[in-house]
């Protein structure tokens, strides 16, 4: 007997956290925009869908937990549930960074546009790929594309890493520069952090699709 | 002590049909192994065939071999001794209805011959703590008959009853099944504390109860034994298509 409402259940569950995948890609997306394009009235839309992720954050949470305490899941249903829980929170701190780096692009709005020496919109357009192709891998159930995911984090990382050498010296060597750089810095470490959060995700998809826990560069099952 | 049971090409028939077929599988002593499986998979049959229950059917026949710490069941000793050193709890609680607690409890001591009152009065009550039904019963011992108690503290009468002539093994076949939640919870909280003194099998239709009380958990499917695992991987990680398929729900 296939448990009907469960199933539904479950894809609603799943239908709402592609919504909240959704609003978050944009969110990001909209944020690099910003930055690409100093426009300020992108930031304003990027800081308005933050209450409205927060709450879809907070739905997905309570259809979560209702599954959790009236249908008893097991095996890859209880995988999966867990996995939307954790990717629900991930998917709303990418929408924090989103909002941080929205922040820190009307901070650099009240100066002058300075040509800085790191490429924020590359590292912007890897974290963005790195989202994209781990909602991509849960929406396909994908353990193999969020495989491929993991390995663009070090990728982000070692970007992130050279814009605050880059920056930093810069901050030394012309310290009139020092506030777009200290921006720059921040959406730097801001989009790290969305790789960070789309390295979770894969590893979720992981988690749901083969049972494997491959947190922390472990790979026990 | 509980002691480990080995079972090897353990075959049953019922007349022509082949009811359990080549199975093979280890529990440890002292712990709890869940079989889990749909109404007429073989799992009730499996256990019956532990102790020697399923050749009481005159249709019924079974081949393989069931050991016992080192016991051949088949072999080293009579159904009678086997039954003594495994015990069974059965869905329905069936004390004797119109025997006291107490003779309910002693039962199986005097068929056995034990006439010694204080080793009978000993026993009983150390029966009736191990299945935490002591203080609700010791003043009323043999006042009040089985049948008087409720649905489970009959089921905890018939756990002290099997306990009385000290087994190594207990078999439980559904032991909750008609049982309250409350009482459900007390007959789980039993097979915890009793692990450290028995081993036991418990057949149980309800995946949670499996997943709560046994160490290990067994899944037959058509008389196989399809997956024997973990229940921690069973019940987060099945091996098999078809046991998730079954524990989650989608057949059986």
């Amino acid at each position: 007997m296939v448990r009907i409402k469960f199933q539904q259940n479950l894809d609603d569950l799943k239908e709402r956290l592609l919504v909240m995948a959704g609003m978050a890609e944009q969110a990001i997306q909209r944020a690099i925009e910003a930055y690409r394009t100093r426009d300020l009235s992108i930031c304003e839309l990027v800081l308005r869908s933050e209450p409205a992720i927060n709450r879809l954050e907070r739905e997905i949470d309570q259809l979560a937990l209702d599954l959790l305490a009236m249908e008893q899941p097991t095996a890859i249903d209880l995988r999966f549930i867990l996995s939307v829980i954790r990717i629900n929170a991930d998917l709303e701190r990418v929408g924090d960074q989103a909002v941080n780096i929205a922040v820190r692009v009307k901070e650099m709005g009240s100066y002058a546009n300075v040509d800085l020496p790191v490429d924020i919109p590359k590292l912007a357009s890897l974290a963005a790929t790195m989202v994209r192709k781990a909602l991509q891998a849960f929406i396909e159930a994908d353990a193999t594309l969020a495989e491929s995911v993991l390995k663009m984090d070090d990728q982000v990382d070692d970007m992130n890493d050279a814009a605050f050498d880059t920056l930093s010296q810069l901050i030394k060597d012309k310290p009139e520069l020092t506030p777009p750089s200290l921006n720059a810095l921040i959406i730097a470490r801001n989009l790290e952090r969305v790789g960070d959060h789309a390295t979770n995700i894969a590893e979720d998809v992981i988690f749901w699709v083969r049972g494997a826990d491959v947190r922390h560069n472990m790979s026990s099952t | 002590m509980g002691v480990d049971i080995r079972v090897e090409n353990l075959n049953a028939w019922y007349g022509s049909t082949h009811t359990l077929q080549d199975i093979n599988l280890h529990m440890p002593a002292n712990h709890a192994t869940a079989l889990i499986g749909p109404s007429g998979c073989g799992k009730s049959t499996f256990v019956r065939c532990l102790n020697r229950m399923h050749e009481t059917n005159p249709i019924a026949r079974a081949t393989g071999v069931v050991k016992m710490g080192g016991l051949d069941v088949y072999k080293d000793a009579s159904p009678v001794e086997i039954r003594r050193r495994i015990g069974m709890v059965f869905q329905r609680p069936n004390p004797f209805p119109t025997m006291s607690i107490y003779d309910n409890v002693a039962s199986g001591l005097k068929l056995n011959g034990f006439r010694n009152k204080k080793v009978l009065d000993e026993v009983v009550e150390r029966s009736l703590v191990q299945s935490a039904l002591w203080e609700e019963v010791k003043d009323d011992l043999k006042k009040k008959s089985g049948a008087s108690l409720s649905g489970g503290q009959q089921q905890r009468l018939c756990i002290a009853r099997a306990l009385a002539v000290d087994p190594e093994v207990l078999l439980m076949d559904e032991p909750a099944s008609a049982l309250d939640p409350v009482s459900t919870s007390k007959i789980e909280d039993l097979i915890f504390q009793l692990k450290s003194q028995y081993t036991i099998v418990i057949v149980t239709h309800n995946m949670q109860q499996a997943a709560r009380v046994a160490e290990n958990t067994g899944f037959f499917l058509n008389g196989k034994m399809v997956e024997f695992d973990s229940t921690h991987k069973i019940f987060t990680n099945p091996s098999d298509k078809r046991t998730e398929d079954y524990i989650t729900g989608r057949f059986g």
